[in-house]
């Protein structure tokens, strides 16, 4: 066992620490690629975890939000000839506003029918983007967003080269949980945790839950909208895929599978199901079926999710 | 609108109903897990792609395709049974999440072990001799097996609710639905009951699925299309609420048929615009008891 | 651990398909200087047994090619990746193809939005791409680069053939049923293109949506149209499904169906009796073998390999765009991307259906296109269409450069 002010130190600075890992992660990983998915994916995981996690909401529809932010980025690129860093502040935008108004609807609504107001709103907006195809190119999706060569100054980078292209990707991740670990210690922060935690009683001393929910939604989308900016930069392509509700199951996968509420969990649970997933998927073609099976393991056996539960064990 | 005419509309109304029928019977066996053990299943999709090919192997065997009917959903019944039992029974009163978590993976793993038995490709289902063809209904013809399947639809409706309102075992289940800690109380073995319901909902699905059969073949994927179109018709009659899946079921049918007339490509859209506005304005659904799951 | 072993079985058995001559290859790729081809199709999900025939034939031409002494000694290898028809995936396979298997090539994909995913990942690493299912806008600007090639039909080609026999055959009144994506969409602008000159009458041009399970809610109003013609451009299970109920509305007594193109594995999975008198395209049908020697061979060494099979359409695609780029290799005495482009650009190759050209412009493979009728009754499994007709090789018939987008 670790001395307690260890621990309490670790997750103090758990920022840095995060930022210290994400340095050398690439070197763990079997290739770069890997750990540049494993950090979208986990962004994206943490941005909907934000509402999740924090506030119990399970939304369905959070593949819009990815998505919108995805093809924002792309569009701000092709169309508009902004520069990349420009594309990703649009993107972020975008998700926000995505999130502004499928909030706007859904934040009325409770429980699984939260679920499943975010996602019918989430699928129109799938539907939208498919038949719109002279803007996002419908089913062959967007395509052609190069980004090569980034000049900061004196310095040149090659985005293609893949350790470049995921210290640029980690960067902003690492923007992000900066960004994140500011809104929880906030007095926004803390009027989440209160609803969270006893919803009536935060009404009683004066928070305004509706409002809550309302703006850690548009947070919400503001992250993922992020992270669909940087998949579109490293795929060079958006899919119209990304919008579907799958990729909304997906992240409720991996943020289940990492420990909802817990500030790693997602990047946990990103990582554990993107490795399983590639190496179950180059030895046999039923990968599907490991996926299944470890997911039915993880909720009778790990309940609180891989990371969850390693700090559940830390704890006793 | 070349050929738009009043006997174009009803046949095309009878086209929404038969796809409406196997809606029906696929939320119906969710509303009902979902009404009684708060289970959102997420496998049910998987259920009904197994009736489609439970009836198939039945079929290879030599049975007959009525048989098949009553043999197919009480074999995936039965495994949807083994399935309460072993797997989802651990979870009840931990929240929607984890039976949500638990069947998504379930299905994963149904699927897969299709695929490993009976290959990516799916099969034809013919239909039987005596229901080939197309029938006349004073306005026009329609294909006869789509009428069977509206009158099966009916009959299994039937008989569930002569089950629910009639027999003392659909009391026991329609009392611990609402209170089982009273009818627990009063010495009844309350997890056999949920069995049991966990029994009917997956044979209601497997039921559809091999109904479906014989309209599209099979294919290890053919219950994840279907899923997304069963939840919207489940929320939008209200989850829990057996009288709104039959009304919603049939709405959706209608609604898409008359969507693929006049603008086929917006037919699933739809769908989802529907079930967008039906929530909006009624946040639980047609027949949903407001504040469930809140 | 019983379903472990169990899977684990049939990965095996799946990839080793027309391994028998392979295996010599997979034990020498341990070397270093090994010719590496990445190849990204859909082995999970509904094209599944088209994406396994993909990799079945892919293998004879890596075989071919080591058994004939490699390049110069150096020995080609094929590592075959999942994309699961998702283009997200596929791009994700590819950068890990190129990335951290360092191949040198990339073929494969079985659908346009996959195919334009693959393309955009390698033109960005300067890795020559030879795709093998069907596209207008893979040889067209914006997507097309230096870097592309397309090894299969194009719909423009395709649609425009299929389309000329069957409105001078069957009527001039015709309803289009399409599915709503790039396939249908530019199946149904080629038979427009030809259909205009012939003078034909478009009754209605519906759509359905991409998976479409049930068509009973269009199939009434068709019906009614009582069009000649019904051109169902669609693909794989959505055809499958829709010839199915179309024949159940009973709608072959007044109208002929057409396909753009008719899958041979859709026919085996559907069976004879919906199928039976539907009219459609396809780039191969392995009997062609009696007039066209080159597909004898083909036929002959998957037979081997297969147990006694025949290889599909798609099949035979694969194994035409694996060995175009290991031909051009050795005619270019290297697997540099610049040698290699220049080896194949007007390259004139037989190599299973008749004489090709890879066109210089666009790097498309100018090719027959053979019209074929699903029958029943046939003398083996196999036997299952009738090859009614067949389009030669023709630049004419192709969009044109300029068209494209080339200057």
């Amino acid at each position: 066992m670790l001395p307690p002010d260890l621990v309490a130190g670790c997750k103090q600075h758990r920022v840095l620490l995060a930022i210290a890992f994400l340095v050398v992660f690439p070197l763990l990983m079997p290739f770069k690629a890997i750990a540049v998915n494993i950090l979208i994916y986990g962004l994206f995981a943490l941005g909907f975890n934000m509402l999740f996690g924090t506030l119990g909401l399970l939304s369905f529809g959070h593949a819009a939000l990815f998505g919108g932010g995805a093809y924002a980025c792309g569009l701000a690129m092709l169309r508009l000839g902004l520069p990349w860093w420009a594309a990703i502040l649009c993107a972020v935008v975008a998700g926000m506003a995505l999130a502004a108004s499928i909030g706007a609807f859904a934040i009325r609504t409770r429980g699984i029918y939260f679920a499943m107001v975010t996602l019918a709103l989430a699928q129109c907006v799938y539907f939208i983007f498919y038949q719109w195809v002279s803007l996002t190119g419908g089913e062959n999706g967007l395509r052609g967003i190069t980004l090569t060569d980034i000049d900061l100054g004196p310095i040149h980078l090659n985005f293609v080269d893949p350790l470049t292209r995921y210290y640029v990707v980690a960067f902003w991740v690492a923007l992000a949980l900066i960004v994140l670990s500011r809104i929880l210690a906030s007095p926004f922060g803390a009027a989440m945790e209160a609803v969270r935690e006893n919803e009536a009683r935060a009404r009683a001393c004066g928070y305004d839950v509706r409002a809550t929910r309302y703006l850690a939604f548009i947070l919400s989308g503001g992250f993922c909208g992020l992270a669909g900016a940087l998949q579109a930069l490293h795929l060079s392509i958006v899919p119209i895929e990304t919008l579907f509700y799958t990729t909304s199951g997906l992240v409720v996968m991996m943020a289940l599978l990492g420990g909802m509420g817990t500030f790693f969990g997602p990047f946990v649970g990103a990582g554990v199901f993107l490795l399983l997933e590639n190496l179950v998927s180059l030895w046999t073609v039923h990968w599907q079926i490991f996926v299944g099976a470890s997911f039915i393991a993880c909720v009778l056996f790990f309940p609180r999710g891989i990371w969850g539960t390693i700090l559940l064990g830390r704890a006793r | 609108m070349d050929g738009l005419t009043p006997d174009l509309l009803v046949l095309q109304l009878f086209t929404g109903l038969a796809l409406g029928a196997i809606y029906v019977l696929l939320a119906l066996g969710m509303s009902l897990l979902f009404g009684m053990l708060t289970v959102v299943n997420f496998a049910h999709g998987a259920f009904y792609m197994l009736g489609a090919y439970a009836g198939l192997v039945l079929l290879g065997m030599g049975f007959n395709f009525w048989a098949c009917l009553i043999i197919a959903p009480i074999i995936v019944g039965s495994l949807g049974m083994l399935c309460e039992r072993f797997l989802i029974r651990h979870l009840y009163g931990r929240g929607i999440d984890y039976p949500l978590l638990l069947t998504f993976g379930l299905s994963y793993v149904l699927v897969e072990l299709v695929r490993i038995f009976f290959g990516t490709s799916g099969y034809p289902v013919d239909t039987p001799d005596i229901l080939q063809g197309a029938s006349d209904i004073w306005i026009g013809y329609f294909p006869t097996y789509r009428l069977f399947v509206i009158g099966v639809a009916v009959v299994v409706l039937t008989a569930l609710w002569l089950f629910l309102e009639r027999t003392p075992y659909g009391l026991i289940i329609r009392a611990g639905a609402r209170d089982p800690q009273i009818v627990r109380i009063l010495g009844i073995d309350v997890a056999r009951v949920w069995l049991v319901v966990f029994g009917i909902g997956t044979g209601l699905a497997a039921l559809a699925g091999l109904l479906a059969a014989p309209l599209q073949g099979t294919s290890p994927e053919m219950g994840s299309t279907i899923l997304a179109e069963s939840f919207v018709v489940t929320v939008v009659g209200g989850m829990g609420s057996l009288v709104g899946a039959v009304v919603a079921g049939l709405l959706v049918g209608v609604v898409v048929a008359m969507t693929s007339l006049f603008a086929p490509e917006m037919a699933q859209v739809a769908i989802f615009a529907l079930m967008a506005v039906v929530l909006l304005v009624r946040p639980q659904g047609f027949f949903g008891r407001a504040g469930l799951m809140s | 651990m019983e379903t472990t072993k169990k899977a684990a079985v049939t990965r095996r058995a799946i990839l080793a398909a027309g391994s028998v001559l392979a295996m010599p290859g997979i034990l020498r790729a341990q070397t270093a200087d090994t010719i590496k081809i990445g190849f990204p199709v859909p082995l999970t999900g509904p094209y599944g047994t088209e994406a396994k025939d993909q990799v079945a034939c892919a293998q004879i031409a890596i075989a071919e090619f080591n058994a004939a002494g490699g390049l110069g000694g150096r020995m080609a290898e094929l590592l075959v990746r999942d994309d699961r028809l998702d283009p997200g995936e596929a791009a994700t396979r590819t950068i890990e193809l190129i990335e951290k298997d360092h191949a040198n090539f990339i073929v494969g994909s079985l659908s346009a939005a996959v195919q334009l995913a693959v393309n955009n990942v390698a033109k960005q690493r300067g890795i020559i791409y030879n795709s093998i299912s069907q596209s207008d806008q893979i040889a067209a600007l914006p997507d097309w680069s230096k870097t592309t090639f397309h090894e299969a039909m194009t719909p423009h080609l395709t649609a425009g053939a299929v389309g000329r026999y069957a409105f001078s055959h069957y009527g001039k009144k015709v309803v289009f049923l399409q599915a709503d994506y790039a396939y249908g969409h530019e199946m149904v602008d080629g038979f427009k293109a030809v259909g205009q000159s012939m003078g034909i009458e478009v009754l209605a041009d519906l759509r359905h949506p991409l998976g479409a399970t049930d068509f009973s809610t269009l199939l009434p109003r068709i019906q009614s149209l009582k069009p000649d013609i019904l051109v169902l451009a669609n693909f794989g299970r959505d055809q499958q499904i829709s010839i199915k109920q179309a024949t159940d509305f009973g709608l072959k007594k007044t109208t002929k169906i057409v396909a753009p193109i008719l899958l041979y594995t859709s026919r085996i999975a559907a069976g004879e009796k919906a199928f039976e008198g539907v009219v459609g395209g396809s780039s191969y049908y392995w009997g062609i073998e009696a007039t066209t020697p080159s597909a004898k061979a083909l036929n002959d060494k998957y037979r081997a390999a297969n147990e006694g099979r025949v290889p599909s359409d798609y099949g035979a695609l694969g194994y035409a765009g694996v060995r175009s780029l290991l031909d051009a290799a050795k005619r270019a005495g290297s697997v540099e991307t610049d040698k290699v482009i220049a080896a194949l650009e007007g390259a004139k190759y037989d190599s299973y259906k008749g004489p090709q050209e890879f066109r210089a412009c666009d790097h498309q493979s100018v090719q027959s296109v053979l019209i074929i009728e699903s029958k029943s009754g046939g003398s083996s499994p196999y036997d299952v269409f009738n090859v009614i007709g067949t389009e030669a090789a023709n630049a004419d018939n192709l969009l044109s450069c300029k068209d494209e987008g080339h200057v």
